[in-house]
């Protein structure tokens, strides 16, 4: 006879004590990766419910645009043909450009923006709460993928991953409350920092007084946060205002629509800064 | 009425251990007086009321250290629930097998806590074995004695009053 059987009431009751010890303990304690391991651990197992929901759903979208949804294509066709020539023109005098700016370029030196790695990943879920802006890819440790590492997508940045288990990333988007992104104004160079607004809105803030800044200005990443790679898309600035000399509220239109986004990359290659870093605390690793 | 009497086993112990603590360690030996009395109340009470009595009295030490709060109080839930387990279905009356139960206890109590902590890289113990040995058999041997007193003391009072009364006749 065994001495104790776990099934009684006294056993579900243990188990039950031991569970909440343990989720005590892993709420105070980060992962390697400095994520708390009850946040790691929890993040885990639901991306895996996220990637089975996004199978089943996009399967079912897919005979939807597959089969059902292609009574225009023929005419949608012969349009993006259309469309193809007329960019395929285009292509051709923007490569000339091109090689007359890269020679330009190799001539004064100024390679500092160097080509990026990336590598593709697919949003399989958004946040379980709205007070977070983040998302879930389907790319994770198993692929390379690390905490801070940065996320773009073609029309610039999306954020960064924030939790990285095996097969899935969490990644904090630029417009969460939480999320920031050295910047720059392309054409003042002024430097500032964009803070999301938890919106669809980014804030300029930490802007110097005796730069200029005005409503269509493009603002690019400065790259001395160590996770964003210098150079990069953030978006336009749309509103200022001003009280005084100093600028109160500097609003910047994201470049990409968060909401329509499907498919993003992952810059793989470390910054320089984030390369400085990891070099400086390689020793207590 | 039990539920007082484990709250107030568990405060006095910490009480003791918190007062006493730097007199009770002498070199590496130091003596657990809330283990001692999880391990009594279980044995006593059973292994529910152990397991609580563990869970409650390990967060409390462990709110009052500074390590993480929740694994002293996980390992004494686990001591406290075998000792339990022990006390319904052994026979744990004589002094011999509650030293073992004490030092058994003290044994798996270390095991969780060390294992714990250097399982998610937070502490590391050089050689434990001699120290949680010496710990195991300071707290055998407390908690025996506690078990003794225990049992004595209604005699005593007894014996005492029945002294009295035969010296009033």
């Amino acid at each position: 006879m065994a001495i104790a059987d776990i099934r009684t009431r006294t056993g579900y009751l243990f188990l039950a004590v031991v569970l909440g010890h343990i989720l005590l303990i892993s709420a105070q304690v980060n992962s390697r990766s400095g994520v708390p391991v009850l946040e790691s651990v929890t993040f885990g197992l639901f991306s895996e419910v996220q990637r089975v929901v996004f199978g089943v759903t996009s399967g079912v979208r897919n005979v939807w645009t597959g089969y059902v949804g292609l009574r225009r294509v023929k005419q949608e066709n012969d349009a993006l043909k259309a469309q193809l020539s007329e960019a395929q023109i285009a292509l051709q005098a923007q490569r000339a450009l091109a090689d007359r700016a890269r020679g330009l370029e190799q001539l004064l030196q100024l390679r500092d923006r160097t080509t990026l790695e990336t590598s593709a990943a697919q949003i399989i879920g958004a946040a379980a709460t709205p007070d977070f802006r983040t998302v879930t890819i389907d790319k994770g440790t198993e692929a390379g993928l690390r905490v801070d590492m940065a996320i773009i997508a073609p029309a610039g940045v999306v954020g960064r991953v924030v939790v990285a288990s095996r097969r899935a990333a969490k990644v904090q988007l630029l417009i969460d409350r939480n999320a920031a992104a050295g910047a720059i104004i392309e054409r003042s160079r002024a430097q500032g920092v964009v803070i999301g607004g938890g919106d669809e809105r980014l804030l300029l803030e930490y802007m110097s007084e005796g730069f200029d800044v005005a409503v269509g200005d493009e603002v690019v990443t400065s790259g001395i946060d160590g996770i964003y790679p210098k150079g990069l898309v953030i978006g336009k600035v749309d509103d200022v205002e001003k009280a005084g000399a100093a600028y109160r509220r500097i609003s910047v239109r994201p470049a990409v629509n968060f909401s329509t986004l499907e498919e993003v990359l992952v810059v793989m290659s470390p910054t320089p800064t984030r390369e400085s870093a990891a070099g400086g605390s390689g020793s207590h690793e | 009425m039990r539920a007082v009497g484990v709250f107030l086993a568990v405060t006095l112990s910490l009480a003791l251990q918190t007062t006493l603590a730097r007199f009770l360690a002498r070199g590496n030996v130091a003596v657990d007086l809330v283990l001692v009395a999880v391990v009594y109340v279980a044995l006593t009470s059973g292994p529910v009321t152990g397991l609580f009595c563990g869970a409650i009295a390990g967060l409390i030490q462990d709110a009052l250290s500074s390590g993480l709060i929740g694994i002293g109080g996980l390992a004494k839930t686990v001591v406290g629930f075998l000792a339990g387990i022990i006390g319904t279905q052994f026979i744990v009356t004589h002094s011999l097998p509650r030293f073992v139960v004490f030092f058994g206890a003290t044994a798996v109590h270390a095991a969780i806590f060390m294992g714990l902590y250097i399982l998610l890289d937070l502490r590391h113990f050089d050689a434990p074995y001699a120290a949680v040995a010496r710990q195991a058999l300071a707290n055998a041997i407390v908690g025996v004695i506690a078990f003794q007193l225990v049992e004595l003391l209604p005699g005593v009072v007894e014996r005492r009053r029945d002294a009295r009364g035969r010296l009033r006749r």
